[in-house]
């Protein structure tokens, strides 16, 4: 099962930052389909929904993020993730990104057993000091090893 | 693919399917590569197998961006304010994923035009892959 040190929870860890590019955008527009004209060109260019997922290429010192839980990965789930988009973000931004674990919390399984739940959250803010964006994702870590 | 107009727009209405027709492996490397997420489950057909499944599948957050693409295409790049998703069963090379929403609530708030609505993505068994919800502020009329 996971370790958990509740003293963490809530506790941003050190920040680290990305840069945004036209290029990294067009690359991950068409990874997901999206033809749309509007990714294509500096001027008119918002990141994608989902884009703020390209941060893994950015976390390079995975110290650099403290977080309260350790899971199990054999147990883990993908439950949710969550963008909150707070203001535009454009080619030639750089993103100044932290996180935390927001929360951990555990529920009664359907099939029996204990799920753990943990919310994580990472705030983006751009080089002009406003936060962006928030990124924030559910983990369920499962009683049992993950099956089908 | 045009976007939407508040005054066009009611709730119930739905939101234009976007269709993956056969996802492929290619497809799976294409976003680890542009994601940064190498979770060698999704390409590594010796890892994937060697972990119990019958080959590699799909990232969620995949389906989770087609999804969106579904919803740029009605709402406008940019245009979204929140945007969740929660995952369901997994998509595996081959499957066919369509994605479709419903507009659920239309208002005005923080003086913005904006609507609410759910999405989501089907195999072409019709089992749910990924399900989500959104906030998106429209353009109005000029």
């Amino acid at each position: 099962m996971a370790e958990i040190d509740r003293s963490l929870i809530g506790v941003w860890g050190q920040p680290s930052t990305m840069r945004v590019e036209l290029g990294k955008i067009r690359e991950f527009a068409k990874a997901v389909k999206d033809p749309n004209p509007a990714y294509r060109d500096e001027a008119t260019c918002v990141a994608p929904p989902t884009f703020l997922m390209t941060i893994a290429h950015w976390i390079g010192d995975l110290g650099a993020t403290r977080s309260a839980v350790k899971l199990d990965y054999r147990r883990l789930l993908h439950g949710e993730q969550e963008f909150e988009y707070v203001a535009p973000i454009r080619p030639g931004d750089t993103l100044t990104f932290r996180s935390r674990t927001k929360d951990v919390f555990e529920k009664a399984g359907k099939r029996g057993g204990t799920m753990l739940f943990v919310i994580g959250e990472t705030e983006f803010t751009n080089q002009r000091g406003e936060v962006v964006a928030y990124m924030r994702n559910t983990a369920i870590e499962t009683s049992g090893v993950v099956k089908e | 693919m045009s976007v939407r107009r508040f005054e066009d727009v009611k709730e119930g209405d739905a939101i234009p399917p976007f269709v993956v027709e056969q996802l492929s492996r290619t497809d799976l490397v294409k976003y680890a590569g542009a994601s940064g997420d190498f979770n060698p489950i999704h390409h590594d057909e010796e890892f994937a197998r060697a972990a119990g499944n019958p080959t590699v599948f799909g990232h969620g957050m995949l389906t989770a961006g087609f999804l969106a693409r579904c919803l740029t295409d009605f709402v406008g790049p940019g245009n979204l304010r929140r945007y969740k998703v929660r995952f369901a069963t997994r998509v595996w090379p081959g499957d066919t994923i369509t994605c479709r929403g419903t507009v659920t609530r239309r208002y005005e708030e923080a003086g913005e035009a904006r609507i609410d609505g759910d999405v989501t993505a089907s195999n072409q068994k019709g089992e749910v892959a990924v399900t989500g919800n959104f906030t998106a502020a429209l353009p109005r009329r000029a």
